[in-house]
This record gives C-alpha cells, structure tokens and sequence, in this order.
C-alpha cells in the first residue's frame, strides 16, 4: 500500500467522509483512516430525520455507507485501522497506525468523540454487567426487564425510545427538571407509555451482586434518597473528545477538544479538525461534514500554496 | 491469509471448549457498530497470533444459548478461553493494544 499521501483524513464520520469527498474531487491524493466501520456515530442512529435532503429519513448507517460511495467514486482511499500518534518531520506530517506509518502534507483530524461515563461507584465494576454505553448494541439483552436511561439529550431520548422495543419499564433519569433533546423527540417520548421520567434526580450508585439489581438515586432538590430496582441502565450524559493520541501534539482545551479557527485550522500549519472532535463544534451530523469541507478547501489552499 | 472463524452453540464446544491452543471469542451481533469496528483488528489478530490463539466469532443473536451461558450482556465482548475456561475478558471497543496485552498474558 501507497504510503505517501497528500491529505490523510482520521475519522469516517460525517466531517471525514465529506472532507474526503472535496480533496478527492480537488484531485488531491487523499487517504481516509477510519477505526473499523464508516459513518461515524450517525450509523448508531436508526432512523436520522434532521439530514437535509432526506425528507422520510433515512438509516445513519446508510448515510454514512451514501456519503462513503459519494467520495470513493471520486478517488477516495480508505484503511480500516487505528491510528496511534501524529509527529511532525519538518513540513511532513507522519501519521502512525498498527498498520505502518503513513505521510502526508495535510492531516484532518476529524476522528470524533466518545460517551461520557458517570464516575460513580459500581459503574465500572458492572460494565458489561447491566451498565451499558450503546443502546442499539445492547437492548437486546433486556428483554421485558426494567431499564434506566441516564441523560436528557437527543442521543439519551433516542436511545430510551429504541429500548421500548425490548424492556418492559424504561425510566428516564435526567438532573433537571426538562429535557435538552429536540421537541420532536420529546413528544415522541412523552406519548410512549413505556417510558418514564424522574426529573432532577442523580444516580449515585450501581449496586447488585452479579450484575446491576438497584441505583441509589438522589433527587438534587429536595435531597431525598431513593433506590430504583432495574436490570440495565444505559449512560447517555454527553460526549468526550478521543484525542488522547494527540496530546503533546496540538493544542487542545481542558476537555481534550482540539482549538481551530474559522477555517478549521489548528496552530500546526497543515493540520485541521472537523466535526465534533472539535471545540465549539454544534455537534450534528450536517454540521460535521460542512466542518470537513470546510477543512478540505482550505487543506487544498495550505497544498497548492 | 488466517481469518477469524464462525463459531456456533452447536461447534462451540467443539471449537472453543476443546481447543488445544487458547481461542479469543468475539461475541457480537450485525446492528453493534462498535462489534463492526473490532472486525478488522480482529483480522490483524488472526493473523498475527496464528498458530497461537485463535480468532472466533459468535453471533449472539443467532446463539442466545452460549451467549446466556456466559453472561453477555454488552457486546462488543471479547473473551479468551484457555483449557475450556474463561481467562480473561474484554467488554466494549478496546484498542488493539489493550486485546495485545490480554492475548500475550493468556500465552504465558
């Protein structure tokens, strides 16, 4: 395999893909990594209605697969694998992966984020265990059980939603008094019957012998304690960006978000970042790929400059 | 080319149980994006340990049994069985060098 590119994309999301899309039709020699399967977090979502363009919806995962075919039909390149670091070899950037070392002139760094955990006693121990991160992957196993959702956002809503499909009780555990997600979604879950929600209230442990059995709940008002006996409980509070690889590497804030400008330029000449690895980023899938496009004019400026 | 092979509550016994050398089980299901993103390093696992460790795949919604039997409840979820046993576990997606260290550890 070529090692030697002219824009390296990290991240097959939204902000990866369209950005690869723009480099490969501006005929720049452009290589795409992405960790395993392309579409980014958008490919979680069943049934994606806010992608302008699709007006009944469409699957995230076969969005992703679309914006995928759209950029490789213009030259696109794709490596399934990891990346482990970026180092600077004077103008060079050296991008390492378990499959080799890899060089280009440009690097967007579109590589996205992950969920946040909750940091309270049993969370760990249980992982695996009843306390769940991706509810497309594991609400299968929940069957007609009782289950919590911890958030209050569009990702949190979406994800108790898809468990009414599965448990027989699904509650709703949010640290304030309304929700974040989107109207829409909201009226889809008031109207569910399944769905249940305890407003204000904190989990401050996962407890059970085997695997989860109860959460201690604290409501943050009143300050009274409660327990809630389920079987699982699906985190869903937000996200963190995954750039631990590139620490010491490129500026970034206190919650690990790489810093850009308007332009999706980071302090290092000839690296971008785009989509929600980025600080300041809205956090959609529409919003990610114009930050790619965005990142790949200018990358194509920074080339031919 | 050493790929990971299929496994099944029928040839798990068989395969996994009573396999001479350790086998590395991915337990993972076709609407897990994250089971979809540990394929290709699982690939380069087989590869790189063949001979050694073998790769296998079970898919939990097609083997409700073998997957009861072991608890799963998260997927991705990756379990080395050594002489039959579970030795070692590994549950969401983990980066290759993590699966690296879990692997050398059940050779020694």
């Amino acid at each position: 395999m070529n090692k030697k590119y002219e824009v390296i994309i990290i991240g097959g999301g939204p902000a990866g893909l369209s950005a690869g899309l723009y480099t490969s039709r501006a005929r720049l020699n452009s290589l795409l990594i992405e960790r395993g399967v392309v579409g980014g977090q958008i490919a979680d979502a069943e049934l994606v209605e806010n992608y302008p363009g699709f007006p009944e919806g469409i699957s995230g995962a076969e969005l992703g697969q679309l914006m995928h075919q759209q950029a490789t039909k213009y030259g696109l390149q794709t490596l399934l694998t990891e990346v482990t670091g970026i180092e600077l070899q004077g103008e060079k950037k050296v991008v390492a992966t378990t499959k080799g070392s890899f060089t280009a002139k440009a690097v967007i760094i579109a590589s996205g984020s992950e969920r946040l955990k909750l940091g309270i006693p049993g969370e760990e121990e249980f992982t695996g265990k009843g306390v769940s991160y991706c509810a497309t992957c594991d609400a299968f196993f929940f069957k007609e059980q009782p289950v919590a959702v911890v958030g209050g956002g569009d990702a949190a809503i979406t994800e108790a939603l898809h468990l009414t499909k599965f448990a027989s009780r699904v509650i709703v555990l949010h640290r304030r008094n309304q929700l974040r997600a989107s109207r829409i979604l909201q009226e889809k879950a008031f109207s569910e019957p399944k769905i249940e929600f305890l407003w204000n209230t904190v989990v401050e442990e996962i407890e059970g012998k085997d695997k989860v059995e109860r959460l201690r709940l604290r409501q943050v008002i009143t300050g009274e304690k409660s327990t809630l006996d389920v079987s699982g409980v699906f985190v869903s509070i937000g996200l963190t960006p995954g750039t631990d690889y590139l620490k010491g590497v490129l500026p970034l804030d206190a919650a690990g978000y790489v810093i850009t400008n308007e332009k999706m330029e980071t302090e290092i000449p000839g690296i971008f970042a785009a989509g929600d690895i980025r600080l300041s980023s809205a956090r959609q899938a529409i919003t990610a790929a114009g930050d790619g496009v965005t990142a790949a004019i200018y990358a194509e400026k920074f080339i031919s400059r | 080319m050493n790929k990971p092979i299929v496994v099944d509550d029928a040839s798990f016994d068989q395969t996994v149980l009573q396999s001479k050398t350790p086998v590395l089980v991915d337990f993972w299901a076709p609407w897990c994006r994250p089971c979809l993103m540990a394929a290709p390093v699982l690939e380069e696992l087989a590869e790189e340990y063949a001979g050694r460790i073998t790769v296998a795949k079970l898919d939990v919604d097609q083997n409700a049994r073998t997957a009861a039997k072991y608890g799963i409840m998260a997927i991705p979820n990756l379990i080395i069985f050594k002489n039959g046993k579970p030795v070692s576990q590994i549950v969401g997606y983990k980066p290759k060098a993590e699966l690296k260290r879990d692997l050398d550890a059940a050779l020694k």
